[in-house]
């Protein structure tokens, strides 16, 4: 009795563990959802008038989503590197606009 | 880590320390990894030494963070550099005119501080961008509209403060004359409040611009007398609806009574939006070859009069904008074709109509219609902001190959007729003088922001390639002194530019731009606010 007690009682606080770091990344992926509909969705959202969609869309001619929250090949690194390197018409963004720790979440959002 | 010009290396460091007792640590920026993205994203000089960087970034809160940060590069003599949203793309973005400048970025102090909807307007901060204020909007349910610029992510500040303009009514289009009061940190640190601001418990320093004595706001457009901290802006309340409609003409000549007409008209005030010039090749050189054909072949006015009768459209066109009751927009538009029938052969057709508030679906159908070419009725003509305008140079199927940004060649020029065909006239031969493309001579338009003046603007790409771009300011500049031959001037430039334009505006030995220099020598004495902003240099930089 005792015996399961404490096996239940390990996997509960195995369970809770297991469910803080779930917790924790929603609440990150979540947040980067808030950066990608404050900061990119005007560019690369779904629908007219969004040219890094548009862009996209002729660059990879059905081979790829025009739409990055499509995309299942995103890496953490390469968002990092095009919010701060830009590319073609899209500037780089600044750390006042995007901080390190937003385009974390960003970059975990639209991670594979 | 780079030092300001002038400055050692040990006031620098000690500069640094008090810009981060004022702001905090986390919010002065020194790396390159961080300074970097100070750039001009769309520098015309990309890659090359003349390149404008910055030695560091500092990023206050408050106003009195500002004002600290100024009273230590006064003491230290630190050349700073405001920005708002820095997003000027194609004027300069967040880069300074002089490299080396400590940047001063305002993107923090976001804060929309009133709103007062009984009166139409706004206080708000300079990191406020136009998305900021319409989500704002939005989310509260304020009946009031905005009058956005190109970029949504703008600063209405910033934007205001470089004479930006919109889509609107004539009266909230030009941004900054649209502003009522301001607060501004002066180069000593001083806080100063303009118009009924400087009124102790005033409650109409939104209400009413002059105060009393000089209005000095126009001090702070352009300038680098001050930093603005706070400004006020006029709003459009909710109108009930919205109607275009297009006048087209058969000949080329007819343009110059078209415009007079639409002068008439919005000076009247019968059309409250903004006019929408265009021409038969408007739309229709990719899909009519046979259009193409006759540009190219350098056909003549009667030629060109021919083929538009043939295809059934006016040589020139011109959409016109109205809101309010729907009543009377119908009537004024009726009224319009009234007056407009003046002209031989001139013809109508009604737009789009359109009664307020919009919905989602209709919002994403005007974004839609514009991109298939059956309307020209656009986003931001209902105060919507987005970034639509930036397919400019974008990857797109007829522009495979994506530039790295863009510059704008804007002058002013007088608002008629015979203005426009001069201009396509001088710049047709201007272009063909310097080897640059024209898309279709003698039909080149201006925007029509501004309801006293015509506007053009030329986009130049900006490449990743130096030579490219030392050719495109070779061209750019000498289109600035042909433009100023026939007394056309920019309305605003970027940095790379700013001198040349400036210097342009030279009536009686440049008695302006040495009044300003006297108002910098007064107001900026150490010269640490913005050198060289719209050509106005500190003492010790002139003729440098």
């Amino acid at each position: 009795m005792s015996k399961a007690f404490f096996s239940s009682a390990a996997l509960a606080l195995v369970a809770a563990g297991w469910m803080s770091t779930a917790g924790a990344q929603d609440a990150v992926e979540q947040r980067g959802k808030e950066v990608f509909d404050y900061w990119c969705e005007a560019c690369h959202g779904d629908g007219p008038g969004r040219p890094g969609t548009a862009a996209l869309e002729v660059l990879y001619n059905g081979e790829k989503p025009a739409l990055i929250e499509e995309r299942d090949d995103l890496l953490p690194e390469l968002t990092r590197a095009f919010v701060r390197d830009g590319v073609s018409v899209m500037p780089f963004f600044r750390k006042t606009e995007i901080s390190d720790e937003d385009l974390d979440a960003l970059a975990a959002y639209l991670a594979p | 880590m780079a030092v300001p010009p002038g400055v050692s290396e040990s006031d620098f460091e000690r500069a640094l320390g008090e810009f981060e007792n004022a702001v905090g640590a986390q919010w002065v920026f020194t790396s390159d990894e961080d300074v970097d993205l100070y750039r001009d994203a769309y520098s015309i000089y990309k890659g090359e030494p003349e390149d404008r960087v910055v030695s560091a970034a500092v990023a206050p809160y408050t106003v009195e963070e500002v004002q600290a940060v100024v009273r230590t590069a006064n003491r230290y003599r630190i050349p700073i550099y405001p920005i708002s949203t820095g997003k000027n793309l194609g004027y300069g973005g967040s880069a300074p005119n002089l490299s080396g400048s400590v940047v001063l970025d305002l993107k923090r102090m976001n804060r929309i501080l009133e709103v007062n909807e009984r009166n139409a307007t706004v206080l708000v901060e300079p990191g406020v961008s136009y998305f900021d204020l319409y989500r704002h909007f939005q989310e509260q349910g304020h009946k009031l509209w905005i009058d956005v610029p190109d970029p949504g992510w703008g600063s209405l500040i910033g934007n205001a403060v470089d004479h930006g303009g919109g889509y609107t009514q004539p009266q909230f289009r030009n941004h900054f004359d649209a502003h009522c009061g301001m607060e501004v940190v002066l180069p000593d640190g001083e806080l100063l409040r303009t118009g009924m601001g400087a009124l102790p418990g005033s409650g109409s320093w939104q209400e009413y611009k002059f105060g009393i004595g000089p209005w000095i706001d126009g001090l702070f457009s352009q300038s680098n007398y001050g930093i603005v901290t706070k400004m006020g802006f006029w709003l459009m309340p909710e109108p009930d609806a919205y109607l275009s409609g297009t006048v087209s003409v058969p000949k080329n000549d007819d343009l110059i009574p078209l415009v007079d007409i639409l002068n008439f008209l919005e000076n009247s005030g019968v059309v409250n939006g903004m006019p929408q010039l265009g021409s038969m090749v408007s739309g229709f050189l990719g899909s009519e070859p046979a259009l193409r054909e006759l540009l190219d072949s350098g056909a003549s006015t009667a030629e060109f009069e021919e083929y538009a009768a043939q295809a059934g459209r006016g040589y020139w066109n011109c959409t016109l904008k109205f809101y309010g009751p729907e009543k009377a927009i119908a009537a004024n538009w009726e009224y319009a074709q009234e007056k407009f029938s003046a002209i031989p052969g001139a013809t109508f057709a009604a737009g789009d109509s359109y009664k307020f508030p919009l919905s989602a679906d209709q919002i994403e159908e005007i974004g839609r219609r514009l991109e298939d070419g059956s309307s020209n009725s656009a986003l931001p003509d209902f105060g919507v902001p987005n970034l639509a305008a930036f397919s400019t140079g974008a990857r797109t199927p007829a522009n495979p190959i994506p530039s790295a940004g863009h510059v704008w060649f804007s002058p002013i020029i007088p608002r008629s007729g015979e203005a426009i065909l001069e201009a396509n006239r001088v710049f047709a031969e201007a272009a063909g003088d310097l080897g640059l493309p024209v898309a279709a001579a003698g039909f080149s338009l201006p925007a029509t922001y501004w309801n006293r003046s015509f506007m053009y603007l030329f986009g130049f790409p900006v490449s990743e390639n130096a030579e490219d771009n030392r050719r495109t300011r070779t061209a750019f500049e000498r289109l600035v002194e042909v433009a100023a031959e026939h007394g056309w001037g920019e309305y605003r430039t970027a940095p790379a530019f700013q001198d040349a334009v400036a210097g342009t505006y030279s009536f009686n030995d440049h008695a302006l731009t040495r009044f300003h220099e006297r108002l910098k020598d007064a107001i900026d004495p150490n010269g640490i606010v913005a050198a060289g902003r719209y050509g106005i240099w500190p003492s010790h930089m002139r003729g440098v």
